[in-house]
Order: C-alpha cells, then sequence, then structure tokens
C-alpha cells in the first residue's frame, strides 16, 4: 500500500505547501509502514528535495500540458496515479489548488475527505479546525480510499534526509469545457498564507496613507502585510489582504495586530497563529485576550520604533 | 437564464460555539442562524444580478431539514424567485453534494453557483464535489463572473495571482470575495418571501463517508504578556530569544 501525495509546483519549482503536503504524507507513511510517493505535474526541478520529507519516490508528469489549471484534468491524473500506485490514501494541502481538485477527486472516487487536517491521523479519525477556528473537531473518514488536505503550517517539518527517485509517469488526461484566457501574478509580494511573519493593520491607522510604516515593519520582518475588513472594504487595502471569518484563514508563526480591535470575525481567521502581538491604544481591546504580547500605545509612535528595534537586531 | 445557488445554513458570526451530548453535538441552543456568508454576499446576489441583466430565474437550493426555512425565505427576502429544500440530515458533504447534483442535472441548469466555504465545517467542498458528479467544469473562488450567452467568463484565485478562464454552460462555481455587494433585504422583498415558493422534494438514498466523533475548544491561552510602550526593545528581544519566531 502507498500514500501518494499531490506536491504542487509553481512557475517550475515546487511551492512551499508541496513540502507541507509531503511532509504530512512522509510521516504517515512512516507510521503506517506504507510507502510515501509524490505526484507532480507539468515542468519542474528540485524534485528529489521532496526526499527530505520522506518520499521514496516522485511520479513526474512532466508533459502533462496542465501548465494551466483545470482541477478536472488534475483530478483525473491523480485519480490514475493513485489507481498505478495501489493509494489508499492521498494527500493535498489545503491550498488553492488542493480546495479546488481534492473534492472533484472525492466525489470521483467516492473516498471521504477531510480537509484543512491540523494534525495526523488517529487511525481512520482526523482532527481539523471548524467554525471559523474557533473549535475543532475529530472526523473518521468511514471510506476505504482516505483524501486529506493539510492546512499549511499545521505540522512541524521532520526532515528524513532520505532522497527520492523521480520516475516519469503519463496517462490520459480528459478534455473538458475549461480554457485559461489569462494568468495574472499578483506582483512578488510573499503570499498571505505562505507566509511566516503577518504584520496587519485596522482601522486604527486612520487612513490609507499611514501604511507606509507598516509595509516598512513588513520589509524588516520579511513579513507579509494583511488588514481587517472594515479596512478593505473602504478601500485603504487591496481585497486580497483581508483576514477574518469571512476574508482568509491564516496560521503564520507571528502575527502582528496594530490598531485592530479583536472582533470575534477577525480573532476567526488568525487564531491559529502561534504567537500573536497585539498594539492598541484602547487596554480594554478584545484583542489583547487572545494574544501572546501586548503594547498598550499610539501605533504612530511604537511602530517607527518597533523597526528600529527590529533593524538593531 | 437558469440559476442554481445552494445557500447553507451557518451559525451567526458571533455565535457562542459549545456542543452537547459529550462534545458531539453542535450546541443549537440560543444559536441564530444565517444564510451562510459566501453563499448570500456572493452567489446569491451575482446571480440576481446576472438574472436582473439577462433575464431568467435564480432557484435557492437547501439540503436539510424543515427548521431551516426560515432561513431559506431570507434567501427569498434577497430575491431569489424560487426555493427547493431537499428534505434530508446533512450527514457530511458527499452526501450533500450527492442530493445537489442529482437534483441539478435533473432540472437542466446554465449554472450552479455556490459560497467558497460554509463557516462551520469549513470545507470547501461541496461545490467541486457537485461538479464532478455532474461531470461539468468547476471553477473554485472566483472572484468575477460574467456570462454572454453559453459562455462564461471567470476571474478566481490562484496561488499568488489571478486566472481568468471561460467556460461553457452549463458550469459550477464557489464564489469568494469580490463577485457582488451584499444586498440587504427590504419590507417588500420580506412581505414577497412569503408567498413565493419553497418546495420540498424527496432525498435519494446515498451514503455518507465521513463521521464526526466529537469537537473540542482550543485552549485558553494562558495570558498576554504586557510591555511598556516605551520599552518597544524589550517586545523585539521577547519575540528573538524567548518565542523565538524573529
Ligand atoms: C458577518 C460578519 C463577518 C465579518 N468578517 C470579518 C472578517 O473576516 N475580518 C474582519 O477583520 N472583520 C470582520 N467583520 C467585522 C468585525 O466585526 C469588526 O467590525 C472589524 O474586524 C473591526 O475592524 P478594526 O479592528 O480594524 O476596526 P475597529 O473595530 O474600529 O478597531 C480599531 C482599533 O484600533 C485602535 N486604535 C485607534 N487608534 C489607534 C492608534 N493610534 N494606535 C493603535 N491602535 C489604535 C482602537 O482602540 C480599536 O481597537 C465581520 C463582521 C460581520 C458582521
Amino acid at each position: 500500500m502507498s500514500i501518494l501525495i499531490y506536491a504542487d509546483s509553481n512557475n517550475g519549482t515546487l511551492t512551499k505547501n508541496a513540502f507541507e503536503a509531503a511532509n504530512y504524507g512522509g510521516q504517515l507513511a512512516k507510521s503506517t509502514g506504507k510507502n510515501a510517493v509524490a505526484l507532480v505535474l507539468g515542468s519542474a526541478s528540485g524534485l528529489e528535495e521532496l526526499g527530505n520529507y520522506g518520499i521514496t519516490k516522485v511520479l513526474h508528469f512532466a508533459d502533462a500540458g496542465l501548465d494551466s489549471f483545470d482541477p478536472q484534468k488534475i483530478s483525473a491524473v491523480v485519480a490514475e496515479a493513485a489507481k498505478s500506485e495501489g493509494a489508499d490514501t492521498i494527500i493535498f494541502a489545503h491550498d488553492y489548488t488542493g480546495k479546488s481538485v481534492a473534492p472533484r477527486l472525492s466525489a470521483k472516487l467516492d473516498a471521504g475527505l477531510v480537509s484543512g487536517a491540523i494534525a495526523l491521523p488517529n487511525g481512520n479519525t482526523v482532527k481539523k479546525a471548524v467554525f471559523s477556528g474557533k473549535a475543532f473537531a475529530e472526523i473518521e473518514i468511514t471510506t476505504a480510499t482516505k483524501i486529506i488536505s493539510v492546512l499549511p503550517n499545521a505540522l512541524d517539518k521532520v526532515v528524513t534526509g532520505g532522497s527520492a527517485e523521480v520516475v516519469s509517469f503519463s496517462c490520459e488526461i480528459p478534455s473538458t469545457g475549461l480554457k485559461v484566457k489569462e494568468v495574472r501574478k499578483e506582483s512578488t509580494e510573499l503570499s498571505l498564507t505562505e507566509a511566516d511573519i503577518v504584520v496587519s493593520a485596522g482601522r486604527g491607522l486612520k487612513g490609507p496613507e499611514n501604511w507606509g510604516m507598516i509595509e516598512e515593519l513588513a520589509k524588516v520582518l520579511g513579513a507579509a502585510t494583511a488588514c481587517s475588513r472594515p479596512v478593505a472594504d473602504i478601500g485603504w487595502r487591496p481585497h486580497h489582504e483581508h483576514v477574518g471569518q469571512t476574508g482568509l484563514a491564516i496560521r503564520p508563526n507571528l502575527y502582528f495586530a496594530i490598531g485592530i480591535s479583536g472582533a470575534i470575525q477577525h480573532l476567526a481567521g488568525v487564531n491559529g497563529s502561534k504567537v500573536i502581538v497585539v498594539i492598541n491604544t484602547d487596554a480594554e481591546a478584545p484583542f489583547f485576550k487572545a494574544a501572546d504580547y501586548g503594547i498598550v500605545g499610539d501605533a504612530f509612535e511604537v511602530v517607527p520604533k518597533l523597526i528600529e528595534a527590529i533593524k538593531s537586531l | 437564464m437558469k440559476i442554481l445557488v445552494c445557500i447553507s445554513k451557518a451559525p451567526d458570526t458571533t455565535a457562542k460555539i459549545t456542543f452537547t451530548e459529550n462534545n458531539t453535538k453542535f450546541n443549537e441552543n440560543g444559536v441564530q442562524f444565517i444564510v451562510n456568508p459566501y453563499d448570500e454576499w456572493y452567489a446569491l446576489v451575482r446571480g440576481l444580478e446576472l438574472k436582473e441583466a439577462n433575464g431568467g430565474t435564480v432557484t435557492v437550493l437547501n439540503v436539510g431539514k424543515a427548521d431551516n426555512d426560515p432561513v431559506i425565505r431570507k434567501a427569498l427576502a434577497i430575491g431569489a424567485d424560487d426555493a427547493v429544500r431537499i428534505d434530508a440530515d446533512t450527514v457530511d458533504a458527499l452526501y450533500v453534494a450527492k442530493q445537489i447534483a442529482n437534483y441539478a442535472k435533473s432540472e437542466g441548469y446554465d449554472m450552479v453557483l455556490c459560497g467558497k466555504e460554509t463557516i462551520d465545517y469549513n470545507g470547501s467542498q461541496v461545490a467541486g464535489m457537485v461538479a464532478e458528479l455532474m461531470n461539468a467544469p468547476y471553477v473554485s473562488l472566483a472572484s468575477k463572473l460574467d456570462v454572454n450567452g453559453n459562455t462564461a467568463t471567470i476571474e478566481r484565485e490562484i496561488e499568488g495571482g489571478v486566472e481568468v478562464v471561460e467556460v461553457a454552460t452549463p458550469f459550477v462555481l464557489s464564489a469568494a470575495k469580490g463577485m457582488a455587494e451584499a444586498r440587504i433585504p427590504n419590507m417588500r422583498g420580506i412581505m414577497a418571501a412569503r408567498s413565493k415558493p419553497l418546495n420540498v422534494v424527496a432525498a435519494i438514498d446515498a451514503s455518507n463517508s465521513t463521521v464526526v466523533k466529537g469537537f473540542s475548544l482550543p485552549p485558553a491561552k494562558s495570558g498576554c504578556k504586557m510591555i511598556d510602550a516605551d520599552n518597544v526593545a524589550e517586545l523585539v528581544n521577547l519575540l528573538h530569544n524567548e518565542a523565538k519566531v524573529i
């Protein structure tokens, strides 16, 4: 038996989330005595590196012609690969790709899916966050074939240091009714869901003209920037920075909340962060209850000092 | 244009989350229920805009029991023409998807619009499953939808950017922020909703593939360490040496 891991690539290199999925699949394979096999579609290099996380074999479908994204095609290829490897468990990262492909595959194979897993399975039961991070559920998959998508940054990496054998793979790809017309990459900014550190600011900043110091703080930390919902709604910041229950859910190692009150809907999207720092003028702001470190103070005074202190680290 | 919008019932975003029956059931006591925000704000409203521009009908579909009817009426108040409730206990996403796909196939919709995820299970599952079961194209996390005859042009979020795709009808889409601006139902809509058809249809036999074994709440934070605003360097020191995150 084997475990198949879908390892996504972008512009010819494996994504950070591909390694997250490999890490999960590799650890699961080790504890269940199965083989961890990764599947990579499209031209990509550095595939042996997956061996670092317990992957023993990489199926590489180099000329899949799938450099543009069609979940219908990808799920068909993953199904074929799972069949040829005798995989009873299929792992995705719970990212844009995983969210599109895993459900299709689940319906195709009539295989139970737990999306957004935050821990390795206990037998057939998988833990995930529910109610937008306000609770956890233990969900048992009752079908023979199981699909799990892993929430990024949920599991510590275990580096096994092996090397993976890369073999080529191909199968027939169905034609579909979807055509990609255009791909617009959003500059080179760090992707919010992949960032280890996120600097986020809210209505307390008073206006869009005051985001310079937020961007500078993010820059000295190598962080991505985010914002609260009203800030995106009024147009101070782009919509893709909106985090929370109705925006992006993120789980960075470090989250700075600057001039954000900490409404329950905001917390829902960020409470999976490992460490939370809150800077707010109001000592009673609810965010302090969810924080690890707090400063009661004016962002316009504290943030510039913070930037200086980090620079001199 | 025949548009089907799938709506789910979800606890209000401010609801206190607790569990009963030895932590195996969500405690609905005192909880207010709403139309899942992504379904309402984006999928339903964009469906209505398309209908207003091109003619046609917007039907909302919910899989659930009769206690979902007030939430379904809210979608009618916002402007859907009629509603269908497939009478079933929702066991899991695949079960729900099988119900939706079976109904949608038999009725010949041009498009099936869903929200990108529900705010209770956060699965992001149903729409993709419906697409596969209908053997239709699926565009996930869509932020823009335009339809011209039998062709839809859709913008979707992908890793680090946006992709513009073209699909032929019928297709399935999951809607994310950007698709439309939320609408607030007015008095006339609320009155009209009372007399709009809400048809209850029987569920088909379908198996489930997952079972919820239990719930738990996150451990409380051990407390926030306060640092003086005049001593910002101390925060940096703690993040570097204690938390080891910078
Ligand atoms: C259905 C629903 C869904 C929602 N989803 C989301 C969501 O996904 N994400 C989200 O963020 N919100 C969401 N909200 C909105 C949420 O309820 C709050 O209104 C919002 O998060 C508040 O944003 P804020 O903290 O930036 O602004 P405010 O609540 O106005 O808070 C501003 C904060 O800045 C502080 N401040 C002021 N001046 C300074 C200064 N000079 N220095 C430091 N601090 C200062 C104030 O003390 C205050 O705490 C949702 C609401 C609803 C009803």
